[in-house]
């Protein structure tokens, strides 16, 4: 099953995230910001990362940044979760590379249906 | 899916929002003092997910606050507007009305009310914009069409950022039927061939009733990867209005409403955050002790005497390991005393402001551990504390420029170990007790009969007895129907003491002394007759043996021993508690010398048996209040030894002493 590496500074919203995809089978783990992802990242290959954009220590936005210039996340699908609903935060992370974004508030369902259909 | 209940994380979703309060509070107040950006910026983080958790598990009330909190941030972030006090005070009032909205969300009560609803208009005004009516936005007809024709080239770059093309036509072919067309003019020679970029382009041909929005959400992600464009199939169809961001609203937030609720109120059993590494060292030494344990069951099998060493060594192992995994759970209900500390910047801010005081408050060792029970109860006391210094304590600024002092009034909050014990002082360096006001008031309230020959400890133990008040008028702020002597049995009761240092002119001292842990102490065995005391090790300054001639009597039948240069009395705790058979002759017993608050006595005992902890159980839940005894005890033999209140005793000893 896909390794997914959920990273959010928001326990309770990190737990959501994680339970759902655990729940669904995935293999999920976790991290509180961006720079604890990059660790995680580091020794561990993920299949997707989802990455809240307003974290302490490292943003998500330097996080993807970072990521991409790693050859082993290239091409690989990192969705940014962010309330930001203007298109500018959502711009700034295409442009460091990200591959997608899903709005807050979503519920579990929204979440499955969003990483099935990057994982296929 | 929709079995999964997001109610579940309800819980820790209300704790870390507080906590992001309580952070935000903080900053804000340190704004006031003119902090700079980056507080700004952690304010904003905190009232982003604040919002962004509201909305997802389905507080939409408090969303709705939040959002138009966050937008005010957004500008000062962005420099758009500079931040001043009508801005501190609107965003601290907001951090208040949120912390009712999450009061009232674990008890399940409607999160709006006149006053959240006020704040948010007041806060929208502020923002420059109002809030609509109704979220709805107009919208759009929906185009449709009976097909489409799409050209898509997805830039180079795109396969990078994690977008599959494959994906999206595979999403194209699940809204309709598709005829795709690859366009291979860009694919350059095998040498110059990247394979980590795209080269193909597609012409799209999709037919049936397909709205243009669903084909533009495919490509919502890659719009800026990609020359796109998506025209009509039937040129008689009228162009297509631009597609409109939908607006979101929390899917099944009425749903789950009604189960958060049910959650919240049947799951309200305190919870404690504990890190990793002290997690972790829990499970290295349950790691330890079933290697013990392998170890001992050895010899459960057969038992050789030649190998009686590796038991002794295998015993010492689980003493050793007991004893740390005791501390180590202990640990865990360690909690920073800051948490409490955290309350005061604000307290000392709104207080000092209606006093027209200035105030400067300083915190020192706010990363002191303390029980979590210890630590939910201390708070009401210190509060009544800081509220007296600020109150009666510090002067305004007229009154401290004649006497000498800067205007700024400083308050100090400190919390330390001392031996087994956590002290917090409260320090002010106002006008100190007043002592004329302190004796007139206790002769009027008969507490005292004359005002001569009191000492300054003295006077500053009045203002401890039951009903006793100081100032003319009784303000709202510390009069509140609690004294100083509810500040001291509530210390008390934790098992700690307060005393109180005061110079004239110079300021008052309160040291509040707490014990680490209420569940288990560090005790002295001692035998009394045939029952058995523990005593408080940290209690605990020597052990004497004296003989007879040490001791004299005084009138009134007590016994005084000369120590360290001074006379102290004795307690004969088989006279105390009524022991029988116990040792009379002075010299054929030990004495234990006592300290609790700078007062020593003399604990007359038979003799000490050893060290041991004790794990307290209650007398008062158990049996009833038994003054001199805080608690009682199960020893290795399964009998019951009590455990000896030192602070009690004490003052036990002195009520006699002035009867």
């Amino acid at each position: 099953m896909a390794k997914i590496l959920a990273v959010d500074d928001s326990a309770s919203m990190r737990g959501m995230v994680a339970f759902t995809l655990r729940s669904a089978g995935y293999d999920v783990a976790e991290a509180d910001n961006g720079q604890a992802a990059l660790d995680t990242a580091a020794t561990s290959k993920f299949d997707l990362v989802l990455a809240d954009v307003n974290m302490p220590v490292m943003d998500g936005i330097s996080m993807v940044r970072e990521l991409r210039t790693r050859a082993e996340y290239k091409g690989v699908p990192i969705l940014m979760l962010t309330t930001e609903s203007n298109t500018d935060k959502k711009m700034e992370g295409k442009a460091a590379g990200a591959t997608g974004w899903l709005v807050k508030p979503f519920d579990p369902e929204q979440l499955l249906a969003t990483v099935k259909r990057v994982l296929g | 899916m929709s079995n999964i209940s997001i109610a579940q994380f309800h819980k820790v979703f209300f704790e870390e929002s507080l906590e992001g309060l309580d952070a935000m509070e903080s900053a804000l107040l340190a704004l006031d003092d003119g902090g700079d950006a980056e507080l700004v910026h952690s304010i904003f983080r905190a009232a982003h997910s604040i919002k962004g958790g509201s909305a997802t598990f389905g507080f939409p009330d408090m969303a709705a606050l939040t959002h138009e909190a966050e937008s005010l941030l957004d500008q000062v972030r962005d420099g758009r507007r500079a931040i001043d006090k009508t801005i501190i005070e609107l965003m601290l009032r907001t951090v208040d009305c949120l912390r009712g909205m999450f009061d009232r969300a674990q008890s399940g009560q409607p999160l709006a009310n006149a006053d959240s609803e006020n704040l948010k208009q007041q806060l929208a005004a502020t923002v420059g914009h109002a809030v609509p009516a109704a979220a709805a936005k107009a919208a759009d007809k929906p185009a449709a069409s009976s097909g489409w024709i799409i050209q898509f080239r997805p830039h180079a770059g795109m396969l990078a950022g994690g977008n599959d093309p494959l994906r999206l036509l595979r999403e194209l072919a699940a809204l309709g039927q598709l005829v795709v067309e690859a366009q291979l003019d860009r694919v350059p020679t095998l040498d110059a061939l990247d394979p980590t970029e795209c080269h193909l382009g597609w012409r799209i041909e999709l037919t049936g009733s397909v709205k243009r929005e669903a084909i533009a959400a495919v490509f919502e992600w890659v719009e800026d990867e990609c020359d796109l464009s998506i025209e009509p199939l039937v040129a008689a169809a009228p162009p297509p209005a631009p597609s409109v961001e939908a607006v979101a609203t929390p899917a099944g937030a009425g749903g789950t409403a009604g189960s958060a609720r049910a959650a919240a109120s049947s799951n309200d059993a305190g919870s404690v955050r504990v890190g990793i590494d002290k997690i972790d060292g829990l499970i290295d030494l349950v790691g330890e002790l079933v290697i013990t344990q392998a170890m001992l069951d050895q010899f459960r099998e057969e038992f050789d005497p030649s190998r009686l060493a590796m038991l002794q060594q295998g015993l010492a192992h689980l003493a050793r390991h007991t004893r740390s995994l005791q501390e180590s759970v202990m640990g865990i209900r360690m909690l920073p005393i800051g948490s409490v500390f955290n309350r005061f910047p604000r307290l000392v801010r709104d207080l000092s402001q209606k006093l027209g005081k200035q105030v400067k408050l300083e915190m020192v060792g706010e990363h002191t551990e303390l029980d979590k029970t210890v630590l939910e109860k201390i708070g009401d006391p210190l509060v009544h504390l800081v509220r007296n210094a600020i109150d009666h304590g510090l002067e305004t600024p007229e009154k401290r420029r004649a006497s000498g002092k800067g205007d700024t009034g400083t308050l100090r909050l400190e919390a330390f170990h001392r031996g087994g014990s956590i002290v917090v002082e409260i320090v002010d360096d106002g006008a100190g007790l007043n002592r004329e006001a302190i004796i007139n008031k206790a002769l009027q309230k008969g507490l005292i009969n004359s005002g001569d020959n009191i000492s300054d400890e003295e006077v500053g133990e009045l203002i401890f007895q039951p009903g006793f008040s100081t100032a003319a008028v009784t303000t709202d702020l510390s009069g509140r129907g609690v004294g100083m002597d509810v500040v001291r049995r509530n210390v008390t009761d934790l098992g700690g003491s307060v005393s109180i240092k005061s110079r004239p002119g110079h300021g008052t001292t309160f040291t509040i002394t707490l014990p680490l842990t209420l569940a288990i102490i560090d005790g002295l065995r001692a035998a009394v007759g045939e029952e058995c005391y523990i005593v408080p090790l940290v209690s605990i300054v020597e052990s004497v043996q004296l003989s007879a001639d040490a001791v004299r009597s005084v009138t009134g039948g007590g016994e005084l021993f000369r120590f360290r240069g001074e006379y102290r009395p004795i307690v004969r705790l088989h006279q105390q508690f009524g022991c029988a058979n116990a040792q009379q002759k002075i010299e054929d017993g030990l004495v234990i010398v006592v300290e609790s608050d700078g007062n020593q006595v003399g604990l007359f005992v038979d003799e000490l048996i050893g060290q041991q902890q004790a794990v307290v159980k209650s007398l008062e839940a158990n049996y009833r209040r038994v003054e001199g005894i805080s608690g009682a005890t199960i020893l290795a033999d399964g009998s019951v030894a009590l455990i000896i209140d030192v602070a009690g005793l004490i003052r036990l000893q002195s009520r006699r002493k002035a009867a």
